[in-house]
């Protein structure tokens, strides 16, 4: 995955020698195929057989975890709840609403980890086992930074209460391992600490707070003269660093307690609440640098984790985000967590690439990386469908390539580009559809997919296909379709005249000569039916024309001659030149002298008729 | 990125072209051993060889798949001369049981007097059309009239570069106001110091491709040349192949500032050069949405190219080969596998090789007491101690021992983990 910054990634090709070979490729929608290959070659030259794989190269592996495709899925849902989040809605609502959406992504990410923890134990393998371990801890880091950015950018939370939130951000992240530890952020003396502990309600002041913080490390001074913490050494340590801080305000006192604490943070925190309890917003940086650096003390190098945290502390938004591309494997991370910041209107000031802003550039790579998956796609669509600048265009790039193995998979595609009036994606798909279905020979479905594609031209094409397809067999497939085919049917003139065709067989079939003679006969006369079908529909006649009742009308037969004589006197009379007539000539001719007989003896018929009726 | 999957090729001679079709589902591949195979992805994710068949009388250069609105429709080009097209045609019962496709030769396109260096299809709201370059230094435009019978194709338009051609890219631009242009790249390499790129836009009124710009400043030989997707955007960008990876946009300039009949004229910019190939780089091809150029040179690299949110360019990926040859016989493996305990060492080291491409946090097998990365195990109990090493013969390979003792700073990269059954829905 192509991070915003940073140093490349390097992937491997096995087999390639790319000292003396090149390799050729191909993008794909989702993968890339790699291939060796040698582009100085000559014609002439010898055979140089090379490496004999192609290879499949994906982009983002993430998509193909089982498990993180909970995460993928559950934040869906999240995400399109919070794109529907009132505008209007302001202040505390509103503010609450954001932080409940953004526990609610935590929560998704802590359920994750535990399933990953779970399957990480459980693995047979252990290379296997190590790859969910380290799952595990990226899954748990992104919470952490998630949790710290939810406190300082979200709850924005005030001198005193921050600290409490930043209290249980670390004892919720910190080891247990570490009891100690965790004893320093607990409650190791419940009747001293109460005070404290309650104090998250606004109704205390920070004076208040102060002055029972004040009383809180008398008392621990007093315990600690009167010998109360001798059972307990790691206690009684602990109130030393108290006192030792109190009364010398020495960082140093706590920081000899290293190893009890697991990480900078933890030491942050510890030392915040010990000496600094009121610490404001702004004044967080100063410490978190100092901490991190007392905490180091030159022995190593802060790591990618260490920077975002500071860089958090530091209320820089946008060298989070930048740092967390860098250094996460995927787009899930930066770009929900984006986007919740930009709904908290922290992010107005980047105008970026193209007119978009950092929250679409992150949403798009993210989304774009979905459609790689052959079902996580689904989700990706909505993630577009809020993406203002280039949603739009990204979708229609994307969705035309999913691939339509399944006609349920066709349709799903296609109900979403029509709900989005891509009219373009949709006349393409069903075009394609149509033309797989016609080279298959199922020519009802290619039909069907013509007339939704709104494709005159292959309406046509198809139409005729059937049409002789009835010359050859005498007989429709697909009838249900032809019936009713409705309005649809004005989509081209041939397609008319197939639905009309086969409404004058049904009519035939019903036995309802009288309205299938007359339709029959507009057929020609109102030169729908193409000429090279008209023999076939005079041929239709001859059985109606044989009928013991007379059912063309004098006129109507007179029209039917007028027909037959436009279609023989154009054709020069067939190969006399030759000598050699063929067969199928003479059937041609039999047909048109039996056609002209019926037609006479129709006449006779229809003029006695209808003079006998007149006078009576 | 990662190596997902190999597949035996099977081809006597070396590849020239690899092709996705539309949907990446298939593929075609082109060879000096005069052949084209086309390949299946099969519902469980596998590849399978489904034709293979003599199509030309020299090496086969490119193939490329037109859009699946025509069917499934080939070309090739060839160093015979020629360009052909192939259609797929379906319903050879005994082919599709041996689960076989028939391909059948619909044209040879035999216009040029020297090899067919490239082929393209043009963008479907064009229609059916084809175009090609060869060496003689003429492109030339096809168009099959009727889709339904692919026998018949005439030769539209033939445009003389006046040097030897050795890629074109159409521009797919679908929009009204963009006609109808075709970027032609040569790797003419007598020391004249001519444009090597030419752009001809098509035009209404005369119905001929005219030119309508000259890129300069290229003037090494060219070996490929692409255009970007389109995305609304009123420019379009080109990337070129050259001593150097360049991308240029080029913003038409205003109709009524130039001559009514003429061609667009274009403000041309270079917005990004890299030399990091070292030298020829011979393909440039843009991912659907064109937000990622790749790029493959003389350092036997692929490389990445992206524009940050900034629109400023860079590397952010390198495919690389790992020099050890790969045993001949070896099949279609599925990397998965691999990563679960595959004997194959080579894709194990590419699996190795590129979680050092990236880190952030170290595995987390043992949390230590005080370990910054135990963060955790609060909530979880901590797994069970490091499993004994696998049974994989040890041996000097610095690759294979850092797999079984992950170095604590080892950089991350998310491996395979299950192989996903296909099928599972959302």
């Amino acid at each position: 995955m192509e991070e915003l910054d940073g140093d490349p990634t390097l992937t491997f090709i096995p087999g390639v020698n790319s000292k003396k070979r090149q390799m050729c490729f191909d993008w794909g929608p989702g993968e890339m195929l790699v291939c060796e290959t040698l582009f100085k070659k000559k014609e002439k030259e010898e055979k140089v057989p090379g490496c004999p794989l192609i290879y499949i190269v994906r982009k983002d592996i993430d998509v193909y975890s089982r498990i993180l495709r909970k995460l993928f899925n559950e934040s869906h849902g999240i995400f399109v709840g919070l794109q529907k989040i009132e505008e209007e809605s302001t202040g505390k609502s509103r503010k609450a609403q954001l932080v409940r959406v953004s526990k609610n992504y935590r929560s998704v990410i802590r359920a994750c980890m535990e399933e990953m923890h779970q399957v990480a134990i459980a693995a047979q393998d252990p290379i296997c086992g190590r790859q969910y371990s380290s799952q595990v801890s990226i899954l748990s880091a992104m919470e952490l930074i998630w949790n710290l950015c939810e406190i300082l950018f979200i709850e924005v939370a005030p001198a005193g209460p921050l600290l409490l939130h930043l209290l249980d951000w670390v004892r919720l992240h910190v080891c247990e391992m570490d009891g100690l530890s965790a004893d320093v952020l607990g409650s190791e003396n419940p009747n001293k600490h109460e005070n404290f502990w309650n104090l998250p309600g606004n109704t205390q002041t920070l004076t208040e707070l102060e002055l029972k913080w004040q009383h809180w490390h008398e008392e621990c001074e007093r315990h600690l003269q009167d010998g109360t913490f001798a059972s307990n050494p790691h206690l009684e340590s602990l109130c030393k660093v108290c006192r030792v801080e109190i009364m010398l305000g020495d960082d140093n006192a706590l920081l000899e307690q290293k190893e009890l604490l697991s990480n900078w943070y933890h030491f942050l925190v510890t030392r915040l609440l010990y000496s600094h309890p009121t610490v404001k917003p702004i004044e967080l940086h100063f410490y978190a640098q100092s901490s991190l650096d007392l905490f180091l003390g030159g022995d190593s190098s802060p790591e990618p984790l260490d920077n975002i945290l500071m860089a958090a502390f530091e209320f820089d938004i946008h060298q989070v985000i930048k740092e967390c591309s860098i250094a996460l494997s995927n787009w899930w991370f930066v770009a929900h967590l984006t986007d919740l910041l930009d709904h908290c209107k922290l992010l107005h000031s980047h105008n970026l690439y193209f007119g978009s802003n950092m929250r679409e550039f992150l949403l798009l790579e993210y989304a774009s990386g979905l459609f790689a998956h052959h079902s996580l796609w689904q989700l990706g669509v909505d993630y577009f469908d809020h993406c203002p600048e280039l949603g739009r265009v990204y979708l229609e790039l994307h969705i035309e390539r999913i691939p339509l193995n399944t006609e349920q998979k066709a349709l799903k595609v296609l109900r979403i580009c029509e709900r989005r009036q891509m009219t373009e994606q949709v006349r393409s798909i069903c075009k394609i559809l149509a033309m797989k279905a016609v080279c298959n020979n199922r020519l009802g479905s290619a039909l069907s997919w013509s007339i939704r594609a709104k494709d005159a031209a292959f309406a046509t094409l198809v139409s005729d296909r059937f049409l002789k397809d009835y010359c050859e067999r005498g007989s429709f497939s697909d009838l249900d379709l032809i019936d009713n085919l409705g309005p649809a049917m004005m989509l081209s003139d041939r397609l008319t005249f197939l639905g009309k065709y086969r409404e004058f067989h049904r009519l035939y079939g019903e036995k309802r000569f009288a309205d299938a003679a007359s339709l029959l006969l507009s057929l020609m006369t109102s030169q729908i039916a193409p000429r090279s079908f008209w023999m076939t529909l005079l041929t239709d006649a001859l059985p109606l024309l044989e009928q013991k009742q007379v059912i063309f009308a004098a006129e109507q037969t007179y029209e039917l001659m007028q027909c037959l004589e436009d279609l023989t006197v154009g054709r020069p009379e067939p190969r006399k030149l030759g000598g050699q007539r063929s067969q199928e000539d003479d059937v041609e001719t039999t047909k048109v002298e039996m056609l002209r007989l019926a037609l006479a003896r129709n006449l006779a018929r229809a003029i006695v008729k209808e003079g006998t009726l007149e006078g009576s | 990125m990662f190596v997902a999957r190999s597949i035996a090729a099977d081809h006597k001679d070396l590849i020239h072209d690899v092709s996705f079709d539309f949907h990446g589902r298939r593929m075609a591949t082109c060879s000096s051993d005069q052949s084209v195979k086309v390949w299946d992805k099969s519902e469980s994710g596998d590849w399978h060889c489904t034709a293979s068949w003599k199509t030309h009388s020299g090496s086969v250069w490119r193939v490329t798949w037109a859009h699946p609105e025509f069917g499934q429709v080939l070309a090739s080009c060839s160093f015979d001369r020629t360009a052909a097209v192939w259609e797929e045609i379906v319903g050879e019962s005994n082919d599709k049981l041996r689960g076989q496709s028939h391909w059948v030769k619909r044209t040879t396109l035999v216009d040029s007097r020297t090899s067919v260096t490239d082929v393209k299809f043009a963008p479907k709201h064009m229609g059916l059309m084809l175009a090609t370059c060869s060496a003689d230094g003429v492109v030339r435009i096809y168009e099959a009239p009727d889709v339904m019978n692919l026998s018949q194709w005439s030769l539209q338009h033939e445009i003389s570069c006046k040097l030897s051609c050795s890629c074109i890219s159409w521009n797919p631009s679908s929009s009204r106001a963009h006609s109808p242009m075709i970027a032609v790249g040569s790797d003419d390499n007598s020391p004249n110091i001519s444009a090597k790129v030419q752009i001809y836009e098509y035009n209404e009124n005369t119905r001929k491709y005219a030119k309508a710009e000259s890129l300069m400043t290229v003037t090494d030989p060219v070996h490929d040349i692409s255009f970007a997707p389109n995305l609304g955007r009123s420019f379009h960008i080109l990337a070129v192949a050259t001593k150097d990876v360049r991308i240029f946009t080029l913003k038409p300039v205003r109709k009524e500032l130039t001559s009514s009949g003429g061609p667009t004229k274009f403000e041309i910019h270079i917005v990004a050069q890299f030399d990091n190939h070292n030298s020829q780089v011979w393909r440039v091809s843009w991912n659907i949405t064109g937000t990622v150029l790749a790029s493959s040179g003389d350092d036997g690299c692929v490389r990445l190219w992206k524009a940050n949110y900034m629109d400023n360019w860079k590397c952010t990926g390198i495919l690389k080969g790992n020099g050890s040859p790969v045993n001949g016989s070896s099949s279609q493996q599925g990397i998965s596998n691999a990563s679960l305990g595959s004997n194959n060492p080579n894709l194990q080291n590419s699996l190795n090789g590129s979680s050092a491409s990236r880190y952030f946090f170290p595995p987390l097998d043992s949390p230590r007491a005080g370990s910054r990365w135990s963060s955790y195990a609060q909530i979880l109990p901590p797994p069970p101690p490091p499993p004994p090493p696998p049974l994989i013969e040890h041996s000097c390979d610095a690759d294979t021992a850092n797999l079984q003792y992950p170095h604590p700073r080892r950089r991350y990269i998310s491996q395979p983990l299950n192989p996903l059954p296909e099928n599972e829905g959302v």
